[in-house]
């Protein structure tokens, strides 16, 4: 069964094409690995995947459901770690991530998750006091709340120390054991492609 | 809605030196007005719930203004409708916190106004319960409006001139009332003023909340 299906999808800025006829189909289950040089295109995609930003042309299907006339149905099954972190900075991590959870409707501690991170013991701190590294790991945790069937990463290594790297991978390996589709989009290209089932090159907005 | 309230009611707490801030700039405001009229106890005891209102008018625009930047700082909004929250459940949120925290501002103006103005009553009741109404119909369409304007860097200006025109009729109907309050009503006429200000809150609460969900999401 197709998780993803991306037909033709271009995207642009004023007048600079982001995206221009880009094409590709995943299996569920499986890992992609989207690569590209900076500027490349490879955020705008996993934008438009996640639709937080629709296509201008083309059309993309996540998990079954199209991405513009489907957005609830696509976001109740993606969830994404984009280059923001989507946090509020006054709150600390643990009122972050039960926000999250009260919208989701799971009514579980977010501790578990926090431990998982590694940010437990800075749980009660405002997130303005962390760093770039601990900041990616609370979005990750956050990703990790929502149950989803797709998820898309955008440079999830960015500014994780070794440890960090071991549980993106731990991660990654476990969601693809439950069936779940990951989408990478990375600079890490020689240490991804371990993971990766499939790999989709850009070059300014174009597959290559 | 209420998980979007709380949220709200805690960002608030945590950035409350800026509520102080907003209230002596109101209370300021109410001070330069009363330079303006000079020592003329009645002129200053008829006016006293225009230049309220202005004061509250004007310190809104900071509020408001403000209320969208914790959502813009790291796209915090965006993660919100991506979970997916339902946006009229987050802008009904904020609206209700935006609304408390101009009532509370309202309410703590009105002993300045009473120093200031000469401008006591015996309603409070009433005079608080039109301030409920009055800052109700600025909160409405002030957050949508806040919403509108939050990702641009002239928004401190931009706000004020797309809200102002829109909020006039409630805006005039909560100075009416508040100076009936004040003065005296003796031929019964804020009820009136009081239900057209009730009617533009419902008009506005609704419109907006359901506009948000355009205004926000691409």
């Amino acid at each position: 069964m197709l998780a993803i299906e991306v037909e033709n999808v271009a995207r642009r800025y004023g007048r600079r094409w982001a995206l221009a006829g880009v094409s590709f189909r995943a299996e569920a289950g499986s890992v992609v690995m989207i690569a590209g040089r900076n500027g490349s295109g490879k955020s705008t995609l996993l934008r438009v995947l996640s639709t937080a930003i629709r296509p201008d042309a083309g059309t993309a299907r996540v998990a079954g459901f199209d991405v513009v006339r489907e957005r609830e149905d696509v976001r109740k099954a993606t969830a994404i770690l984009s280059h923001a972190s989507y946090l509020y900075d006054a709150l600390s991590a643990r009122e972050n991530l039960a926000v999250a959870a009260r919208i989701l409707g799971k009514k579980a501690s977010v501790d578990g998750l926090l431990d998982r991170v590694g940010l437990l013991a800075r749980s009660d701190d405002a997130v303005a006091t962390y760093s770039a590294g601990m900041r990616k790991r609370l979005s990750f945790a956050r990703v990790l709340l929502q149950d989803a069937k797709v998820v898309l990463l955008d440079e999830p290594y960015g500014q994780l120390d070794p440890e960090g790297f071991a549980l993106v991978d731990e991660v990654v390996a476990e969601l693809k054991s439950r069936g779940v589709t990951v989408v990478l989009a990375t600079h890490q290209v020689e240490h991804v492609s371990e993971l990766a089932d499939q790999v989709v090159m850009l070059e300014s907005g174009r597959l290559v | 809605m209420l998980t979007a309230l709380h949220k709200e009611l805690l960002l608030q707490w945590r950035s409350r030196a800026q509520f102080l801030a907003v209230l002596v700039f109101g209370a300021a405001a109410l001070l330069l007005f009363s330079f303006a009229i000079g020592p003329d106890a009645q002129a200053l005891r008829t006016f006293s719930a225009g230049f309220l209102w202005l004061g509250l008018l004007l310190s809104s625009t900071l509020t408001l203004a403000e209320s969208f930047h914790a959502e813009m700082e790291n796209q915090a909004l965006e993660g919100l409708l991506l979970l997916p929250a339902n946006p009229r459940a987050i802008y009904y949120g904020k609206a209700i916190a935006n609304w408390l925290q101009l009532a509370l501002i309202g309410v703590s103006l009105v002993p300045v106004m009473v120093v200031l103005y000469d401008a006591g009553t015996t309603r409070i009741a009433s005079l608080i319960g039109v301030i409920l109404l009055g800052t109700a119909g600025l909160s409405a369409p002030g957050t949508l409006y806040g919403a509108m304007t939050a990702q641009i860097r002239s928004r401190q200006t931009l706000l004020p001139l797309l809200l102002f025109p829109l909020i006039v009729p409630a805006l005039l109907a909560s100075v009416k009332a508040t100076s009936l309050v004040i003065l005296g009503d003796p031929m019964g006429q804020s009820r009136s003023w009081i239900l057209l200000l009730a009617a533009f809150d419902a008009i506005y609460w609704s419109l907006c909340g359901m506009m948000f969900g355009r205004v926000v999401d691409e």
